[in-house]
């Protein structure tokens, strides 16, 4: 069985149907992308998945479990998986090792609180005000906040949202030393050479339904796509479009007797590709 | 393996995890616990008049201040903060862990009675060094004392958790919160003398906790001969008691069925 399982889910507000009909599976240990313009369902599914929402119709199971279940079978639910938000500002008077410790107490089989103020690169800032953090640092106490009780499954919503390159670039490693760890990730995102670098999977949500799930490498056909070869001729930038680049890159190479100038060789981006499956977000 | 820690045992952290929060905020630690002293003393000087024999105005003024005490602490504080922290997202992460909502109440309920604590200790203080409080004597009194500040605070706390389901948001919540507080105040006998109010304000007064709050809080600190002043001719003691049940109960009921844990 897979770690979620999402049948012809439907949530509707009003006359707006957020999600029409989604079906989904992830599976144990990848991590998995969820992609989509605002407004499509993308949110609205993930906050059904985490418990958050309850859903109007379809079947949904987390870990095996219905996550609209209520009391202590909640609690022994949420005992199993982590969640990390958009947006949280809470707290600002505690330290981050009074604040990560604190959450510890709500797991029964918590991590080492020195070890993921360290893993996620706050050994610093461990005495440090959480008002006196910057947002990346915010951040990264969300993510000790979200993965501090060892869960199997962690949510994360827009993580990066605001990071400089190099703070994105370590948090990456982080999610993927995570991963390495065992733990499922739901990723959500709008940046797509995150789900590119992150996701083993990636599903396109739009308006309210799937789109398409393929590795990031595949969607859309794009690793079967037309590659654009762009080399410099004297003072003309010449390009072709072809089925066969390693090809046209040997042919170029015997012509110019070794090195090619100024060669490129490109397929559609993953942004191309997305761009295109959602379409005109004003049609 | 599973077995997540008990309620109670997470609701105990969060009382001293609250305390601490609320100790390093040092514009509400002056605004809660110095705020009824300060009042104590405008008060104080200027009503230097006894209300009846033996009874002086901060005699009884400081009975109206503990009781007010336990409604700004509680039901105020707690009705303004809860929509504040539920917009910063504090409240819908602490929904994303196994914390069982009740943890969440028992931490407000240690916090609010910690502070309801330092705060009496310090009016009484205030008022026995500068303003010629007499403390009662009789154990009884204590007794009275001591379950009014246990069962008012619990009552406030409730009640102000479950209002904190009014307010749109953490900006506009003291808007709507304070004016409630304050004209009950004027209702409740707090700063001027019940029996002295509008019939229709007494009878008005008589449905919320915080005129039963300060007149137990008489029957501890005025003279027994002065039960002889109240509306009813007596304490009414137990009538108190069983009103400030029913507003707990009520409390209770709509924290747990009604509490809003996100903006939507």
């Amino acid at each position: 069985m897979s770690l979620i399982e999402v049948k012809g889910l439907k949530k509707n507000y009003g006359d707006l149907q957020a999600v029409r009909g989604l079906d989904l599976q992830i599976e144990q240990g990848e991590i998995f992308s969820l992609l989509g313009p605002n407004g499509a369902g993308k949110t609205t599914t993930v906050e059904i998945l985490e418990g958050f929402r309850v859903r109007d119709s379809g079947s949904v199971s987390v870990l095996g479990v219905d996550p609209q279940v209520k009391g202590a079978e909640s609690r022994i639910w949420r005992n199993r998986i982590g969640i990390v938000l958009q947006n949280s500002a809470d707290a600002g008077d505690l330290s981050v090792g009074e604040t990560v410790e604190h959450f510890s107490n709500y797991y029964s089989n918590p991590l080492d609180v020195q070890h993921v103020i360290d893993s996620v690169g706050l050994s610093e800032k461990q005495g440090a005000l959480i008002r006196t953090l910057s947002g990346g640092q915010r951040r990264r106490l969300d993510v000790a906040l979200g993965i501090i009780g060892n869960p199997e499954l962690l949510f994360l919503d827009e993580p990066t949202t605001g990071f400089d390159p190099q703070a994105r670039r370590a948090f990456w490693s982080l999610i993927q030393q995570l991963r390495s760890n065992g733990t499922t990730i739901l990723l959500t995102t709008h940046y797509l050479d995150e789900a590119q670098a992150l996701a083993d999977r990636v599903a396109v949500i739009n308006h309210g339904q799937i789109v398409e799930i393929s590795t990031p490498t595949e969607l859309g056909g794009r690793a079967t796509a037309q590659a654009t070869v762009q080399w410099r001729d004297g003072a003309q930038i010449k390009m072709e479009k072809t089925d066969n680049p390693t090809t046209l890159v040997t042919k170029l190479s015997t012509q110019f007797g070794g090195e090619v100038p100024e060669l490129i060789v490109t397929r559609p981006s993953l942004e191309d590709i997305y761009l295109e499956m959602i379409g005109n977000p004003d049609e | 393996m599973n077995k997540v820690p008990s309620a109670l045992k997470i609701g105990l952290r969060r009382g001293s995890l609250e305390i601490k929060q609320f100790s390093r905020q040092r514009e509400s630690v002056v605004f809660t616990l110095f705020f009824p002293v300060i009042l104590l003393v405008i008060f104080g000087s200027v009503f230097q008049n006894t209300i009846a024999p033996g009874v002086t105005f901060s005699q009884y003024f400081v009975a109206g201040m503990i009781a007010s005490g336990l409604v700004n602490t509680g039901f105020q504080a707690l009705a303004i903060t809860i929509p504040m922290e539920r917009d910063v997202g504090a409240l819908k992460r602490l929904r994303g862990t196994p914390m069982p909502a009740s943890s969440y109440f028992i931490g407000k309920a240690i916090l609010i009675f910690a502070s309801m604590a330092v705060q009496i200790l310090m009016l009484l203080g205030f008022g026995v060094l500068f303003f010629g409080l007499e403390m009662p004597t009789e154990i009884s009194k204590w007794i009275t004392f001591t379950w009014l500040v246990v069962l008012g605070s619990a009552c406030s706390t409730a009640l102000g958790i479950a209002f904190s389901i009014v307010p749109k948001s953490g900006r506009g919540a003291s808007a709507v919160v304070s004016p409630i507080v304050i004209i009950l105040q004027f209702f409740s006998g707090v700063f001027f003398v019940f029996t002295q109010l509008p019939w229709w304000m007494q009878q008005v007064a008589a449905i919320f906790p915080l005129k039963w709050l300060t007149q137990g809080m008489r029957s501890v600190f005025l003279p027994d001969s002065f039960a002889a002043e109240e509306v009813a001719g007596s304490w009414e003691i137990g009538r108190t008691l069983i009103i400030l049940l029913i507003w707990l109960a009520i409390g209770i009921y709509f924290s747990v069925r009604k509490f809003k844990w996100d903006r939507d």
